[in-house]
């Protein structure tokens, strides 16, 4: 196996060394991997303050995500309440992050978890979203599991009017300003999810709820509005 | 699926059977006109930036592919910070028996897998079932052709050729555990179906197999994108999770990804983003409450490293969008099987003679008009029809051009040497077919013209008189 690394490797530098001597082709790559040099950013990415917003929601909508507007966090249970029943689920699956668990739950029946594969609804608190495309960002970890931004039939996820970003690169942004002095820079598993699941694969119909969420609902925290 | 021996060279026999199966050319042309051609433009509509995104994306992999060794090196070394693990194949039986002995290691029965083109390249899953390992696959496209025991007809639409019809009687022959009178008529049927078989699958694998569109240097992490969750569901419930790749997947940082998932979903189904795109780095964490404990990466070459720097340098950008099949007017008549193995389309025409050999895909570089629209569409630029050039002449040069053709061309090209004989010859031709046209100047037969008058007439030139004769009567008229 190590022979295989040696001979690829062995091919990749013969072909590379024609073109730049190896000194110059390693610090090339690590100079662009220290610089990062910024993509070409549409300018629907650029998008500032309310319109921002409504770029998120109107874009979140056009990939068939339902958005529910509230005013604070604390009316986060009662809106869950309403979907689980409209989804006549009488649980709830909570990721277990500080933000829900603080929240008075008292009303219904949670649980506090990873997904199961029975889950009908459950609820998760995004990292970040991107108005561009109106695209959720979630990232694992203790209290964000990736298995629960899959399995339930409605996923509902938390985000605060302030972490939408404009673009995808701010969002990158915010990642490498929390990276750890230690270990990976990234968590295990970051999703990008924009819109609930679907397929084309039966004569190109498109029909949502393929193997992930059959419904994805955000709750849209703006205490301004 | 078990994979057949490539059949490239059947080529004319495949695309025959294509022509003349009526369900399939309107399948083709659902598919392909209506659906993906009509999306991506709608797609490119509404991203004034398009453009300007190709030009990026094809510097973005130029560059990587320049520094190739030392983006693979950084690659590598993440992963491996991040408690995974990677492991070199040269070729598909290396990397093949690479993942067969993790699957070992870790006792595995099933195995649950995401769409992967490289899976299909080495032929992953007659290993794992050769050796009592069960695959399944999970797309849907990927899960109704491999019960039907059929190869993909297109990289990211698998079962397109493919109808309600036949879905509904492949579940019903293999879901025999389901009541037999149940309603499986409309598509919704078929799809909680498989929905319901799969879910207890996707709980129960031991292994996860997925594939990665695009490998990030700086941070060691690869991604997936998928439209049904399945590929994401395969990477986070079983204890182990390897993805397979090629090495040319790779790009310097999280922008230069970026960059390319701008174009690929939009250039694919003219969508703004894929439903999902999951990053993953490394194993499960510490804290982590779910996540595979075993994350291993098998980077195959398979001869791409034989390519850099190359005359077929450029194929290494593809990003497999789909698009140039999508938008092939060849493609759009014969479909995927006709092009007998893996990679179909003019990005199979010209990879699966690297890949198999000359010997064995020699036709493929001839079944293009090249009229180039693939490389129009080509979000990284790739020169299709230049690179299909580049085969017919090997393969010509290779002997691999009958006979007769071989003696078509050669006595061409010593008239073509000649002026004064080329143009008696031609004028003399063109008398003669005036001649045996008649008075409706036109054929309803033609020697070696069967395909065209079939279903309409062959025109005749026209006379020597001062409309018609040879391009040099014409050009020498001053009609130019």
């Amino acid at each position: 196996m190590n022979d295989s690394r040696t001979r690829i490797m062995g091919r990749l530098k013969a072909a590379l060394d024609q073109r730049h001597n190896p000194t110059v082709r390693f610090s090339g790559a690590d100079q662009r991997m220290k610089s990062l040099p910024a993509g070409l950013i549409p300018k629907r990415g650029q998008a500032e303050g309310p319109a921002r917003i409504a770029m998120f929601v109107d874009e979140a909508e056009r990939a068939e995500t339902r958005v529910v507007r509230l005013g604070g966090m604390a009316q986060v249970p009662a809106a869950a309440a309403k979907i689980c029943q409209e989804a006549g689920s009488g649980s709830l699956k909570i990721a277990p992050h500080p933000d829900l668990q603080g929240l008075d739950w008292s009303a219904q029946d949670v649980a506090f978890g990873i997904g199961a594969g029975d889950d009908l609804v459950g609820l998760s608190r995004a990292y970040a979203g991107v108005a561009e495309t109106g695209t959720l960002v979630l990232r694992s970890g203790a209290d964000s599991p990736t298995t629960l931004n899959f399995l339930p039939d409605v996923h509902v996820v938390v985000i605060l009017a302030e972490e939408i970003k404009a673009n995808y690169e701010d969002v990158w942004a915010m990642l490498r300003a929390a990276a750890p002095d230690l270990g990976p820079m990234l968590p295990r598993t970051i999703n990008w999810i924009t819109g609930p699941s679907r397929t084309a694969d039966i004569e190109q119909t498109i029909l949502l709820g393929a193997h992930g969420p059959r419904k994805l609902m955000i709750l849209l925290i703006d205490e301004t509005a | 699926m078990s994979q057949k021996p490539p059949a490239c060279n059947d080529f004319q026999l495949g695309a025959k059977k294509a022509l003349d199966n009526k369900r399939l050319q309107a399948q083709l042309a659902r598919t392909l006109k209506e659906g993906f051609q009509y999306k991506r433009r709608k797609g490119m509509s509404r991203l004034p930036e398009y453009d300007a995104l190709r030009d990026r994306a094809r510097d973005i992999k130029n560059h990587t592919l320049d520094h190739l060794d030392a983006y693979l090196e950084r690659f590598e070394d993440e992963v491996t910070k991040a408690g995974g693990h990677v492991h070199w194949a040269e070729t598909p039986a290396q990397a093949r028996d690479i993942i067969l002995d993790i699957c070992i290691n870790v006792d595995a029965k099933t195995v649950s897998k995401g769409k992967s083109m490289i899976s299909e390249e080495i032929a992953l899953n007659d290993h794992l079932a050769a050796n009592g390992i069960q695959p399944i696959e999970t797309d849907l496209g990927e899960y109704i052709i491999q019960l039907r025991d059929e190869p993909p007809s297109h990289i990211i639409a698998p079962a397109f050729h493919i109808s309600k019809e036949q879905v509904a009687d492949t579940f019903r022959e293999h879901h025999t555990h389901l009541k037999a009178e149940r309603d499986l008529s409309a598509p919704t049927d078929l799809l909680n179906e498989a929905r319901g078989e799969l879910r207890q699958k996707f709980l129960n694998a031991d292994v996860g197999i997925t594939g990665a569109n695009i490998l990030i240097a700086e941070t060691g992490t690869a991604l997936i994108v998928t439209n049904e969750g399945n590929g994401d569901l395969t990477q986070s419930l079983p204890p182990v999770h390897i993805a397979v790749t090629s090495i040319e997947k790779v790009v310097p940082t999280l922008e230069d990804a970026t960059t390319l998932l701008r174009l690929l979903a939009r250039t694919a189904t003219g969508q703004e983003m894929t439903v999902y795109t999951t990053f993953f780095t490394g194993a499960k964490r510490i804290d982590e409450l779910d996540g595979p404990r075993e994350f291993h990466i098998v980077l195959l070459d398979n001869k791409r490293s034989n390519m850099l720097g190359g005359p077929f340098h450029d194929v290494l950008r593809c990003i497999r969008c789909g698009a140039c099949m999508n938008h092939c007017p060849v493609y759009a008549s014969v479909s995927g099987h006709a092009y007998g193995w893996v990679y179909p389309g003019p990005i199979g025409s010209v990879l699966n003679p690297q890949l198999l050999g000359i010997e064995q895909a020699h036709v493929l570089p001839n079944a293009s008009t090249l009229c180039g629209r693939c490389e129009e569409v080509c979000p990284v630029h790739i020169p299709l029809p230049d690179l299909l050039r580049t085969w017919r002449k090997r393969a010509f040069e290779a002997g691999k051009i009958g006979g007769l053709h071989r003696l078509g061309l050669n006595l061409w090209a010593w008239l073509a040497h000649r002026p004064l004989a080329y143009r008696l010859v031609t004028r003399f031709k063109l008398r003669l077919l005036r001649l045996l046209a008649g008075k409706r100047g036109r054929f309803r037969w033609f020697i070696g013209a069967g395909g065209w008058t079939k279903t309409r007439d062959l025109p005749a030139p026209q006379a020597a008189n001062k409309h018609g004769g040879t391009f040099m009567d014409r050009y020498k008229r001053g009609e130019r």
